[in-house]
């Protein structure tokens, strides 16, 4: 399997963000995206989750399921969370199983691989900023796709929810998906760096 | 097909949840009822003519309010940009969040019609009249709703460009909807024209408001 | 030259520097020669003078349909095709368009004095105008609600398609509605089969008006280009480091 990017340009506002990027992530492999801010690493998250439109090039994934578009077989993990307030933990995670489509795994093992398995019936509105960051990446888990997308993984988790994260990466990398990631801190994982904008 | 339902649980539950409920546009519909009187006098005569139209007017505004939140919540959380990258068409997901609307907000002012009815001195013809009406005319108002819904969202004073967008072209629901409602009551034969075509603007609804509608909102997530 | 030619913003503002100047002037002549023969034209038999304002009228209500037209063309340029110079036309027809139906509207209006004795009657096709005038009003509230240009051009272009539905479902229940509650007078607007007399300054002024459509909507998308050039320019400045 193999994540190909070529000749990707985006614009927004009718600023060009980046031009003529290229990229590639085997199975297997990881990608940390980095650069200045502004310079455009979740814009370009956004282009292969199919939430942005390029302005040029295009995006390719081979090896996966040739009937769905790189984007149905993505996941995007987000600055926001996809959480409602009113539904519990386990209604939250639920739902995205279901809703998503895709090969669908137990739920409460997504939750016990997070740590959130003994608030299971918890309002999502109490949950702490770490934990509904938690349920957010329960949601990876909960529902098998080969690639994930990940802005900033480990914003507003401690140094546990760090490294719970790395394991699970390591998890995902090693069952032959693929991540690209943007970031500002390091991953915690090996990842080929893909720098975007100019260098300093 | 799961995800779908999924969805409908899921907007039904929230919408029960908070906010309120399913009362609140209710609520609303009343006092838009109750209002009336005030502003035209507690004529009852002039109340039972103006009745249909009263309700039908209530119903419209009460359903605009509700559609605000349609879209707006789930682009503010997020959730939005993961349901374009489910597996399930973008057009089944806005005709589904329709449908869950339609229950919450759309079903218990029909519901509310009766008592209403009771308050504008309608009698139960009209009364069966306006709500058969409604039932048939409210899907209409939502589709049509939606799609400004759909155009609005990610704007900050949303609410009131989407009642601008919306209302002019919910006016022929409003035209058919309350011409059968009174039709029913002075003439029964006239009822089924107009009747008809409010069943025809809800189908065309059903179509062309989920197509629109995710049309604008894979072009609006840029 | 071909279409795809004009397609490029920059052959656009050239072909269209040379042809304003004689688009004006054919308009300017056409619309004096129009006003012309509808001064000269006879009085109408029941109406007198005022059936006149006719002339002016029922050009402006026949471009204010004709616009959601252009711009519902101009719709599916942007969406389908992506064509440049779609957003523009869709952005510089709307002001234009509302404008010949407001136009519409109080011509009709004055029109209305004389015969129904007031300045508003809920006349079927007086109320459809109406509707389209509110319809236009709001297209042109998204075009400004819409920070980005290009998401407000494709946001206007999906409200433009689908008022174009339904607008025809619009007229038809309003003309429904009419019937259903028939004004006391009955109108008669110069009636059905107009004579030669009025038919010709007619459609003289309804080329006028069509022409003068065309100019002002050529000159309103060349303003456009020029100003998102200078937006560019703009951005482009801010996004320079500081020197």
């Amino acid at each position: 399997m193999r994540l190909t990017g070529s000749q990707l340009r985006c614009v927004r506002g009718g600023r060009e963000i980046f031009a003529g990027l290229d990229f590639t992530a085997d199975a297997g492999e990881a990608l940390a995206v980095v650069g200045a801010n502004g310079a455009g690493k979740t814009s370009l998250l956004r282009l292969i989750a199919g939430l942005i439109a390029p302005a040029g090039g295009s995006v390719t994934f081979v090896g996966g399921d040739d009937d769905l578009s790189p984007a149905e077989q993505a996941h995007y993990l987000g600055h926001r969370d996809a959480l409602k307030s009113a539904l519990s933990v386990m209604e939250n995670l639920a739902f995205w199983r279901a809703a998503l489509g895709g090969e669908a795994t137990n739920i409460d093992a997504a939750l016990n691989a997070v740590g959130l398995d003994h608030i299971a019936q918890l309002p999502a509105a109490f949950l702490s900023a770490g934990q509904r960051r938690r349920l957010s990446i329960a949601r990876l888990l909960a529902v098998k796709r080969p690639i994930w997308l990940l802005d900033e993984p480990t914003s507003s988790l401690d140094a546990n929810g760090q490294a719970m994260m790395a394991d699970l990466m390591r998890n995902h990398l090693s069952g032959g998906g693929v991540i690209v990631a943007a970031t500002h801190l390091p991953l915690g994982i090996p990842a080929r760096e893909l720098r975007i904008g100019a260098t300093a | 097909m799961t995800a779908l339902i999924a969805l409908l649980r899921r907007d039904i539950q929230v919408a029960l949840r908070i906010g309120g409920g399913a009362l609140i546009g209710v609520l609303f519909f009343l006092i838009v009822v109750v209002l009336m009187p005030f502003a035209v006098g507690p004529d009852l005569a002039l109340l039972k003519k103006l009745g249909p139209a009263i309700l039908w007017l209530g119903a419209l505004l009460a359903s605009l309010l509700t559609l605000d939140r349609l879209f707006a919540a789930d682009h503010d959380d997020g959730s939005l940009d993961l349901l374009t990258m489910s597996r399930t068409p973008l057009e089944l997901i806005c005709l589904t969040k329709a449908v869950a609307h339609w229950l919450v907000a759309g079903l218990p002012l029909i519901v509310a019609t009766p008592i209403l009815g009771l308050l504008l001195n309608l009698d139960g013809d009209a009364t069966l009249a306006v709500a058969l009406t409604l039932l048939a005319g409210t899907p209409a108002l939502t589709f049509t709703g939606m799609i400004g819904a759909a155009l609005a969202v990610a704007l900050r004073r949303g609410g009131l460009l989407l009642a601008v967008l919306v209302l002019p072209l919910s006016i022929p629901v409003l035209i058919f909807g309350v011409a059968a409602s009174n039709a029913a009551v002075i003439e029964p034969a006239g009822f089924g024209a107009p009747f008809s075509i409010l069943c025809a603007l809800s189908l065309a609804g059903l179509v062309i408001g989920p197509l629109a509608a995710a049309a604008s909102l894979r072009h609006g997530l840029d | 030259m071909t279409l795809i030619d004009l397609a490029n913003p920059t052959r656009f503002l050239s072909l269209t520097a040379k042809l304003l100047p004689w688009l004006a002037a054919a308009t300017a002549i056409l619309l004096a020669v129009g006003l012309y023969q509808s001064a000269m034209a006879p009085d109408d038999y029941q109406q007198g003078a005022t059936v006149k304002i006719m002339f002016i009228h029922v050009p402006n209500a026949w471009l204010s349909m004709f616009v959601w037209g252009v711009m519902s063309l101009s719709a599916l340029g942007t969406l389908v095709w992506r064509h440049p110079l779609a957003d523009v036309s869709a952005k510089a027809a709307a002001p234009i368009g509302a404008a010949f139906t407001f136009l519409a509207l109080v011509t009709g209006s004055l029109w209305g004095r004389p015969m129904w004795g007031t300045y508003w009657e809920w006349d079927a096709r007086l109320t459809s105008v109406l509707i389209l005038f509110l319809m236009y009003l709001g297209l042109i509230a998204l075009w400004r609600a819409v920070e980005d240009p290009s998401r407000a051009a494709r946001a206007a272009a999906v409200l433009t398609l689908v008022g174009a539905i339904n607008i025809p479902i619009i007229k038809f229940s309003v003309d429904w509605w009419n019937t259903l509650h028939q004004p006391a007078s009955v109108l008669r607007m110069g009636g059905s089969t107009l004579d030669k007399a009025f038919l010709i300054p007619l459609l003289v002024m309804a080329v006028a008006f069509s022409l003068l459509f065309i100019t002002l909507h050529l000159a309103a998308m060349r303003n456009e280009i020029l100003r998102r050039r200078v937006r560019a320019l703009q951005m482009q400045q801010a996004s320079q480091p500081r020197a």
